[in-house]
């Protein structure tokens, strides 16, 4: 390492510290504020650290809203997580191991699926009348319809690594096609599904938007939503504001610091080759 | 002779397609009829294009429109020249490199709710983190967000600061990928490296380029829940977004309102995205 180089990384740090840590350190220390001294909303150590205290009020607030925003959170994210890898691998194998006039059209399905953005109204509607609408159910639905298309994607691109020779293997064995896919594919397939899982996971799990429109009730509500629900009721009480969004910030940093490598290498499918 | 069933069924890709075609693909082509209606969610009235000629009417939405515009170019833009910038420099071998990538790179994973709070009380216009410190420099900050003429540039340097590790994270795996050989014909050539950014990165990084104009224009041109969280399209109008007025004329139960502004939205998505995409895939990198 050239002199020049130790400089530039310790001013880029210097930086970096200013513009990206200090704003997790302030809702950290913010957090642990008694209700007068965060309402300053200075950059100071906590005059009395209330960590705990912050922590006790913030779950209990409301009946317990935040554990129920969590649970129904984990139930969503799980679900259709669960049906994104498994669906999303389905058509990701016959749309890379078979070539006819269907491809085309799936395409073309991904594609609109990847820009257009969701109608809401509209969606809404199509909810009520199968009587999804308000329902958990109908959340993890959307929720599949809306992470398909990048699920196909990433699955399609890994699949096409895999030698067909296994596939022609399993036949002559007399594998059924289910077999073929469960027996033979769907193992091969673990380095794609642990990126699509994590990727996927905090994509719905910071979800906001959909749960909003599709999600409203308090018996509903999601972990995205305690937050917005509390801006309002908690605009004087800043430490238990923080302590929110402390809170609300903890899953994706456990999930980011155990899979950094499959994040990123998720989220950078398709920047090598165009 | 008997056709052979494919051990690669298209009955795999049912449970997929049922559920995209119900959820997405159904109210798509839905929001274009009941955007030409009143509409209760119950009973649709035909009224032709009057929701469209409403909303090019209203000042207001007229506004939503561009500050869209606005956004999402303003955004793309700097995210993709700063985004090719640092990852440049988290490329070189610098002191703290792994650390920094990650630095950079977290803000992504965060809810952009969580952010959208903590920066409107950063840039509070008198307590705020941000103009206090101003002020120790002798500076009289701005009301980042209670100036309608500033405001929604201030969600824009918010979204950079929360999207911009996405950017050079997609760039530092597009740079890792291209040879070291050109690089080094480039000096034995006595390139300069500015030479060497702009006639072997730039144009050897294309794909990844392709990649993050794309992603962030279409992110940008949908961009919701970080207004929504720090200005609710406010003061006044001023920050408002298409995404944002959907969601007010929704509130408001103007519902074939708000599904005409879902169609305008799609529509231009389609038209900035569709010939930018055709563009990049035909023009060929020259070295």
């Amino acid at each position: 390492m050239t002199r020049r180089q130790l400089y530039t990384g310790v001013t880029a740090l210097a930086a970096s510290a200013v513009i990206f840590i200090l704003p997790f350190l302030f809702i950290f220390i913010t957090a642990a504020k008694t209700k007068q001294d965060a309402a300053r909303l200075t950059f100071t150590l906590p005059a009395e650290w209330r960590l705990w205290d912050n922590l006790m009020e913030v779950v209990e607030a409301r009946n317990y809203m935040l554990l129920l925003a969590y649970f129904n959170s984990t139930v969503i994210t799980v679900a259709s997580v669960a049906l994104l890898v498994l669906f999303g691998a389905m058509v990701g194998y016959v749309l890379q191991r078979r070539s006819s006039a269907w491809n085309k059209l799936i395409y073309a399905c991904v594609l609109a699926g990847l820009m257009i953005p969701p109608a809401v109204v509209p969606t809404i509607w199509v909810l009520q009348s199968l009587g999804l609408f308000k329902t958990i159910s109908g959340m993890i639905l959307i929720q599949i319809a809306y992470g398909l298309a990048f699920s196909i994607l990433l699955f399609r691109s890994f699949i096409a690594t895999i030698p067909r020779d296994l596939d022609e293997a399993a036949i002559i064995d007399g594998a059924k096609p289910l077999q073929i896919f469960f027996r033979v594919i769907l193992p091969l397939l673990k380095p794609v599904t642990v990126t699509v899982i994590v990727v996927q996971s905090i994509a719905i799990f910071n979800d906001f938007t959909n749960p909003l429109y599709y999600l409203p009730g308090r018996e509903n509500v999601t972990v995205q939503l305690t937050l917005y629900n509390f801006q309002s009721q908690f605009q004087t009480q800043f430490n238990l504001l923080f302590m929110n969004i402390l809170l609300v910030t903890i899953p994706p940093l456990i999930v980011f610091i155990f899979f950094n490598r499959q994040i990123v290498a998720g989220m950078t499918a398709g920047a090598v080759k165009g | 002779m008997t056709t052979r069933k494919s051990p690669y069924p298209y009955w795999f890709v049912l449970p997929a397609a049922v559920i995209f075609i119900v959820l997405f693909m159904v109210p798509t082509f839905a929001s274009l009829w009941f955007s030409l209606t009143r509409w209760d969610l119950v009973n649709a009235e035909f009224i032709g294009v009057e929701n469209y000629r409403q909303f090019f009417r209203e000042p207001f939405l007229i506004q939503g429109l561009v500050n869209t515009i606005i956004y999402a170019v303003l955004t793309s833009g700097t995210k993709t020249v700063l985004g090719l910038l640092l990852a440049v420099l988290l490329t070189s071998g610098i002191w703290a490199q792994g650390f920094l990538r990650t630095v950079v790179f977290f803000p992504v994973l965060v809810s952009t709710i969580g952010v959208g709070i903590t920066s409107s009380v950063l840039m509070h216009p008198t307590r705020g983190l941000i103009n206090v410190a101003l002020a120790g420099l002798g500076i009289h900050g701005p009301g980042w967000l209670t100036d309608p003429a500033l405001a929604l540039y201030s969600i824009v340097l918010v979204d950079l600061w929360k999207g911009i590790g996405l950017a050079t994270v997609i760039y530092i795996a597009g740079l890792a990928s291209i040879s070291p050989d050109y690089y080094e014909a480039a000096r034995i050539d006595g390139a300069t490296r500015r030479q060497m950014f702009f006639r072997v990165t730039v144009p050897l990084v294309k794909p990844a380029t392709i990649t993050v104009v794309t992603l962030s224009l279409i992110g940008g041109l949908r961009s919701f829940d970080l207004i929504w969280a720090m200005t609710r399209g406010g003061p006044g109008f001023s920050s408002d977004v298409l995404a944002s007025v959907i969601y007010k004329q929704y509130q408001a139960g103007f519902y074939g309102l708000s599904t005409a502004g879902n169609v305008i939205l799609f529509i231009l998505i389609g038209l900035i995205v569709l010939p930018l995409t055709a563009w990049f895939n035909r023009k060929e990198v020259d070295l």
